[in-house]
């Protein structure tokens, strides 16, 4: 056994830093700590942002009135490129990828064997054999994992750029203000290139508010002149930035499903009964059983042919002000059906919204009758509450502006 | 694509030919389909140029399935059927053993207690290995969505564990799991007889006798019979090839076309379904059910193709162990060799080299880091002396399995590697026999490696895959293909890959056929 | 006569002896417990070798204590406290490490450094790996149910397990036989491809057994390591404030508030046996003491091969205690350092120091050393668990010094060549530990102020245990569940009537656990029909 350790020298230990800790600064965090008042910061894969700048209600009607920032240089995002890219991609998500065309970005989900949900994303597509996939989880080992057998190449690039979610009414004045000629024919789900500040600045008019906006995609090291145009350009047009409280609330607004919060990643839980499949979480418009091969196909089938599927996913509107979090759903007052998954008064409509997980037939064939258990906080006086519940369609907040091309300046 | 089949069968060694022939016995259109120009697989006999018989990879016949003999009618004339192992002694003093019976050649040591213990031992590993060999003709029982057959099998396997008796069940569920030294030291106190018997355990596995499990591997050895003897050994008249021949001649009799040298590019996919197989040539044939005798990676990567399957699967798939140990090494020699202490009549024996637990276990410490043993354990046979009709002019032949050659050598199988390993098995046999080096004329090395190129198989490995404990029954090849169908409907397994597993024995061939006919109704 | 007449007596005071003493003496009944030693615990304590340190010179790390036993027994009213401690690592050969870190993402980065794939596969690891744990908790505090038998109680326990295992998906239930069944390396491979983070994953997977991390069965000892918990967390680990003799400490203290007896000094000769029946016991220093019901907690071919008279066994018991393997496969150092010593190669401030630390950064060098011990040497490239207690736990040392803990894999008990341990041996032995620790820690040996190795053969001397196996048995299949410690008596009932088991050799195995003590007392109990103290089944 012969031993030999490399010179310890101090320059090693310098390229082989210490992890300090598990939080990473991102591209933005400079400015962020600037804005932030509050000092309010959450984890995001990795990622301190700002759980909020200034008063959650504020920013949240930033968002739903003007034009906000939020960070989202977390989100994991993957290149996938090569002669098997579209092959690899089409067996990764329920979805047909091969609709998707050059310059277009997709929604999408994606399941393990059994057909249980591990996250969801957005697919760009770049051309022919290049694809990002963004997700809030991490997906390279399931990534790696899958490409066993196909000629593609997966690269992590996190790390690589950072994001904003461009998000509000004034958002498409804003950027025509900065000067980004064409941006007023990107469509919903569209992706541009556009030249700035010597580099390559990618828009997409994507985002999970519900509401106008974009997704703007830069290199690290301009990360924070991309931050300081928009909010020179916006200075007139009630910029600011926003941290997750406020986009949480505008996300239930919009009806999107959160991975983590309404459905767990299916290879990371204990119990097999705990993994959702697409038509439990109401994403069977995912589901292309037409398109050929893809992770889950088999077992959905099975699912769907058998109508096996255990719960149902649905928005529910409740009666009073006091938002459902964590609350169980029962059928008239006795019968325990399910639980809520997200819940928030909305703001703007004035209204007790809330997304649910109820267990089939209810919610399918059962929808009448249902109620919330709440647990309300009077002064430190805890009532129970049972208030009635209604299903109602998602998206709850659904405003034209966020599908008009040319949208409109205000 | 004029012609339609109703079952295509990928390659034609002996578990696709008997695939083959049980299909076309029951009436169905078969088409065999052989990537080399012969058939046979890792069974083949080939004739040197002066006329000598070689058997390339396998040399013996364990447990050819007695359903296939009966079934499909084989005549396999057999040149020996309960051929004696000889435990070569360096001092030329040997341990001969036939069935249970242990004597000593040349005044070898052998106690009378060693003597007894081990009938005892072997036919205790015997009564047990019978309760495995009920499962070999059956297709592995699902653990949950069983059908009645699995319910049965299950149910059969409890009672058949119960009947033992309460003593025998104890020792059953003891030792199943154990090492086969300990269970050897356990009961007998003789290196050589200890060394022997411990590498019967291990021949063609990852394991060594003190790796758990080798028990196992013992008792499924000793699961299935030849010619009612249960664990014997033969080798055929004419070679192992014979067996291979037979079964063809099962399949074409029954109807069965066979094609040669006919390569198979990938299978043709249609609505979730195979339907057939696309030839290298670019031919297409299409035929209602598919099914591969070759390895399970072979089968699902090369020539299904991942794209078909679910990413889960596909990730256990690329983990399992199919990577082999065993070299084969052919000698042909001038003349009948001498071991020291064996009459020529001794030479018509298997012959083995592994005169302890630890000698054995020192060679399998190679293999775990990716070397070959420089002092590898041996098992010889001679066909040329056990089958008089396959000697040439004078001519003989050493059919040499030499244990542990790992595929994936550190330093890469290069020609230098390749004759440092014949180089160490000569020296090997030189310590017993020692004029043999100036008998050879020709010598042929084969790799796990060179296995793996000659018969596509990945890995090398006579058994496809490991025989461990968790890849057997419902765990071979893999969860979610354990009972011949695959994910894909038309495709089934019907390879060593599949249960029971490897050598010749036919199973896994008549298993997956019957699975075909049950599910066509 | 009458004062040395008992309901019950114990032979030995390790943790088990004294759960099982606990539990009786709670139950009412008048409880002996005799030990060899002058000290208590087996090999749970604290002993003051050198002045100033407290070493806990056997175990030395605390997390399998069931949680049940030190909420009904409250033992922290009797002073235990068990404080988890996180960090820990492996010292690479490269000049690089490895750093166990607490935080899910700061560890995530830590693996990513070695492998990105790995650093995101760990997590369907760990679930994996917990839905075993979850799957086995239940058994430790159960009687193995013998398959062999009709009775009831037998088959219901069957029923339990048989349903608990439905409950997983199909897919589960084979990786579940797959997992049960693998080799450590074999496992670790499914999951990870970085030679360093499969190294450190595997230690789990050999220490205290006597077979290499490529050995089939080995995934399982993963698992008796991984499924202890602090508080909940299940793979956590902590140290016993003071000490590991403060769990024996607690459990002497609960015992005797109890009403319980302990004589410390008092080896057991014989047990007496007539017609069939335990009668009691008697000393080496010729003392007798009655009683109808005597629980051994020593290692079950100590019990039957050294204190039992053969001749009162059935031959076919003893043939089976005999070959019972016991192997010594470990060996410990326990050191007493001037101060923190230096590893260069991590900063200074890195939460390795405060855990498991490792020079093993492969699997093969774990193999090879596991080879040495096939060979009948100890390792010469050893796997070492190096831990400084003090780093946590404030009690063990004056300020500013250390205490730290060494435990050795692998050392063999029977040396080649009939080699003795004592003497040379031992000291090359220490040589090669100290030697290992100091390429990476230069100023090492000049820290050291006191040391005290232990073979194998040294820990067999002391607490007794056959071979020094820290197990009292290997943790292979042959010998868990109902096959422990032999078929057929695995339920903690011996051969002889009264005589019981309760020590590591029965189900559910070695480790600071206490489930072996409490399952034993809970059959005695059920036996002699008394107040039964010990919940569950």
């Amino acid at each position: 056994m012969s031993k030999s350790l490399s010179p310890k020298t101090p320059e090693i230990l310098s390229a082989r830093p210490r992890v300090n800790a598990g939080r990473k600064p991102t591209p933005f965090h400079a400015r962020q700590v600037e804005k932030s008042e509050t000092n309010d910061w959450t984890l995001w894969a990795g990622y301190s942002i700002p759980n909020s700048y200034t008063s959650v209600e504020l920013e949240y009607f930033s968002i739903r009135n003007g034009a906000t920032l939020y960070d989202i240089s977390p989100m994991c995002k993957y290149r996938i490129k090569g002669p098997d890219a579209e092959r690899f991609m089409n067996r990764f998500v329920p979805r047909d990828v091969r609709k998707i065309k050059p310059g277009r970005v997709a929604y999408a989900i994606w399941c393990n064997d059994d057909g249980h949900v591990l996250d969801d994303g957005t697919i760009f597509r770049f051309g022919p054999d290049d694809f990002r996939l963004c997700s809030q989880e991490r997906q390279y080992a399931w990534l790696m994992d899958s490409a066993l057998g196909f000629d593609v190449e997966i690269l992590d690039e996190t790390d690589d750029i950072a994001a904003l979610q461009f998000q509000g009414p004034t958002t498409f004045a804003i950027l025509e203000a900065m000067g980004l000629k064409g941006v007023e024919t990107l469509k919903p789900f569209d992706l541009q290139h556009f030249s700035f500040a010597g580099t390559e600045l990618m828009i997409s008019r994507t985002g999970f508010t519900g509401d106008l906006g974009y997704e703007l995609w830069i290199e690290p090291g301009k990360a924070l002149e991309l931050w300081d145009a928009l909010m020179a350009a916006g200075a007139d047009r009630t910029i600011s930035p926003v941290g997750s409280l406020a986009l949480d609330m505008t996300r239930i607004e919009a009806g999107f499903i959160q991975p983590a919060v309404d459905f767990l990643h299916a290879e990371h839980v204990v119990r097999h009964t705990r993994g959702r499949s697409p038509f439990e979480l109401g994403l069977d418009w995912q589901v292309d059983f037409t398109k050929g091969h893809f992770t889950g196909r088999r077992a959905l089938l099975k699912e769907k042919e058998a109508n096996s599927s255990r719960y149902c996913f649905v928005g529910l509107e409740i009666e009073g002000n006091k938002p459902a979090h964590n609350a169980l759903v029962y059928h008239k007052q006795k019968k325990e059906i399910g639980h809520i998954t997200s819940a928030v008064w909305s703001p703007t409509m004035k209204n007790n919204l809330a997304m649910a997980l109820l267990q089939r037939p209810f919610g399918v064939d059962i929808t009448e009758d249902l109620w919330v258990e709440i647990y309300v906080d009077k002064e430190l006086k805890w009532d129970r509450v049972m208030a009635r519940a209604k299903i109602v369609d998602r998206p709850f907040f659904n405003p034209p502006r966020k599908r008009q091309t040319p949208p409109a300046r205000f | 694509m004029t012609t339609r089949y109703d079952s295509i069968v990928i390659g034609a060694g002996h578990n696709g030919l008997t695939c083959a022939a049980y299909l076309a016995k029951a009436g169905k259109k078969v088409l065999v389909l052989e990537a080399n120009d012969r058939i046979g697989g890792m069974a083949i006999t080939e004739q040197a140029a002066d006329g000598v018989l070689i058997p390339t990879c396998a040399h013996l016949l364990y447990q050819l399935h007695p359903d296939v003999i009966r079934d499909l009618d084989l005549k396999v004339k057999m040149a020996a059927s309960s051929l004696p192992t000889i435990a070569l002694g360096s001092d030329g003093r040997h341990l001969k053993i036939l069935g249970e019976t242990v004597t000593a050649l040349n005044g070898a040591d052998l106690s009378a207690k060693d003597t007894e213990n081990y009938v005892l031992v072997m036919r205790d590993l015997k009564k047990f290995a019978r309760v495995l060999g009920a499962l070999l003709g059956q297709k592995p029982p699902h653990l949950k969505n069983r059908d009645w057959e699995d319910t049965k099998t299950l149910l059969k396997l409890g009672l058949s564990i119960r009947m033992m008796g309460r003593k025998s069940m104890q020792e059953f569920l003891r030792i199943a799991l154990l090492n086969i030294a300990d269970q050897l030291e356990d009961h007998l106190e003789n290196d050589l007889l200890m060394g022997v018997t411990a590498m019967e355990a291990v021949w063609g596995t990852h394991l060594a006798p003190r790796s758990p499990g080798s028990v196992l591997s013992l008792m499924y050895k000793l699961a299935g019979s030849l010619e009612g003897t249960q664990g014997g050994i033969g080798i055929p008249a004419g070679g192992i090839g014979k067996v291979s021949e037979a079964l063809e001649q099962a399949a074409t009799r029954a109807g069965a076309t066979i094609r040669t040298n006919t390569p198979v590019k990938s299978m043709l996919v249609e609505n979730d379904t195979v339907i057939g197989v696309e030839l290298e040539s670019g031919e297409k044939i299409l035929a209602a059910s598919v099914a591969s005798s070759a390895d399970p990676q072979r089968t699902f990567l090369s020539l299904l193709g991942a794209e078909h399957l679910d990413a889960g699967f596909t990730r256990r798939l690329g983990k399992i162990r199919n990577r082999g140990d065993a070299a084969k090494i052919n000698l042909v020699l001038d003349g009948l060799p001498e071991f020291t202490g064996l009459s020529q009549q001794d030479l018509a024996a298997k012959l083995v080299i592994a005169p302890s637990i630890d000698y054995v276990e020192k060679a399998f410490n190679h293999a775990k880091y990716g070397e070959f043993s420089e002092h590898p354990a041996l098992e010889v046979t001679l066909p040329t002396v056990v089958d008089q009709s396959s000697a040439g002019t004078g001519r003989h032949v050493l059919s040499i399995v030499a244990q542990y050659a790992p595929h994936q050598l550190k330093a890469g199988w290069s020609d230098e590697q390749r004759a440092a390993l014949g180089e160490a098995v000569i020296r090997k046999l030189e310590g017993y026999a020692p004029n043999i080096r100036k008998q050879i004329i020709s010598q042929q090395v084969l790799t796990p490696a060179d296995l793996e190129q000659l018969f596509n198989v990945t890995g090398g490995h006579w058994h496809h895959l490991e025989i461990q404990v968790d890849q057997l029954l419902m765990m071979r090849p893999l969860h979610g293909t354990a009972q011949y169908e695959t994910p894909v409907a038309g495709l089934y397994l019907c390879g060593a890959g599949a249960h029971p597993g490897g050598n010749v024995t036919g199973a896994p061939g008549m298993n997956a056929a019957k699975r075909i006919l049950s599910r066509k109704g | 006569m009458n004062k040395s007449r008992y309901d019950a007596i114990i032979i030995g005071a390790g943790h088990n002896g004294l759960t099982a003493a606990c539990f009786m003496a709670k139950a009412g009944l008048k409880v002996l417990v005799l030990e060899k030693n002058d000290y208590l615990g087996g090999a749970a304590v604290s002993l003051e070798l050198h002045p100033g340190w407290t070493y806990s010179n056997c175990s030395y790390v605390c997390s399998l204590l069931r949680p049940e036993i030190v909420r009904d027994l409250n033992l922290p009213k009797y002073g235990l406290q068990v404080i988890p401690y996180s960090g820990g690592g492996v010292f690479m050969q490269n000049g690089d490490h490895l750093c166990n870190y607490n935080d899910h993402d700061a560890h995530r980065l830590e693996l990513a450094r070695h492998s990105k794939k790995d650093s995101e596969a760990y997590d369907r690891y760990s679930t994996d790996l917990m839905r075993q744990c979850r799957f086995i908790k239940p058994l430790l505090m159960r009687m193995a149910p013998d398959p062999t038998s009709f009775k009831p109680r037998d088959l219901g326990e069957l029923a339990y397990l048989g349903k608990r295992f439905l409950d997983f998906s199909e897919a589960q239930m084979a990786e579940t036989l797959r997992f049960w069944t693998m080799s450590v390396a074999e496992f670790l491979d499914e999951y990870f491809e970085s030679d360093v983070i499969k190294a450190y994953y595997a230690g789990s997977g050999i220490i205290g057994t006597a077979l290499g991390p490529m050995s089939p069965g080995t995934a399982y000892v993963l698992l008796h390591h991984y499924m202890g918990e602090v508080d909940g967390n299940i793979g956590a680990w902590g140290f016993a404030r003071g000490g590991m003799g403060s769990i024996s400490k607690a459990m002497a203290a609960c015992f005797e508030d109890h009403g319980g007896e302990i004589r410390s000094g008092c080896g057991v000769d014989k047990v007496l046996v007539k017609n069939g029946r335990t009668v009691g016991v008697v000393l080496k220093n010729g003392d007798d003491y009655y009683a109808n019901t005597v629980i051994s907690n020593a290692d079950v071919k100590h019990t039957f091969l050294d204190i039992v008279e053969r001749d009162d066994l059935p031959e076919d018991f003893v043939r089976q205690v005999e070959r019972f393997k016991i192997r010594g496969s470990s060996g410990k150092l326990n050191i007493a350092l001037d101060g923190m010593p230096e590893f260069p190669q991590v900063p200074k401030d890195s939460p390795i120091f405060n855990g498991d630390m490792h020079f093993t950064d492969s699997i093969e060098r774990m193999e090879r050393g596991y080879d040495d011990w096939k060979n009948g040497t100890w390792s010469k490239d050893p796997y070492l668990d190096m831990l400084l207690p003090t780093r946590i736990d404030p009690t063990m040392a004056p300020p500013g010094k250390h205490y730290m803990t060494v435990f050795v894999q692998y050392a063999p008990y029977h040396l080649a060549n009939n080699e003795s341990w004592d003497g040379a041996n031992r000291d090359a032995f220490a040589q090669t530990v100290f030697n290992q620790i100091s390429e990476y820690s230069p100023n090492f040996k000049d820290m050291i102020l006191h040391y005290e190795c232990r073979t194998p053969l040294d820990i067999e001397r002391e607490a007794g245990i056959t071979e020094g196996n820290i197990f009292q048995g290997e943790l292979t299949f042959d010998q868990l569940l109902f096959n422990r410690p032999v078929p057929g008596y695995a339920q903690y009932r011996s051969p002889i009537k009264g005589l019981y088991m309760c020590g590591s050799s029965t189900h559910p195995g070695g480790g600071v656990m206490g489930a072996p003590g409490a399952n034993a007392a809970r059959e005695v109990l059920r036996d002699l029909g008394a107040r039964q103290t010990v919940r569950g089944y």
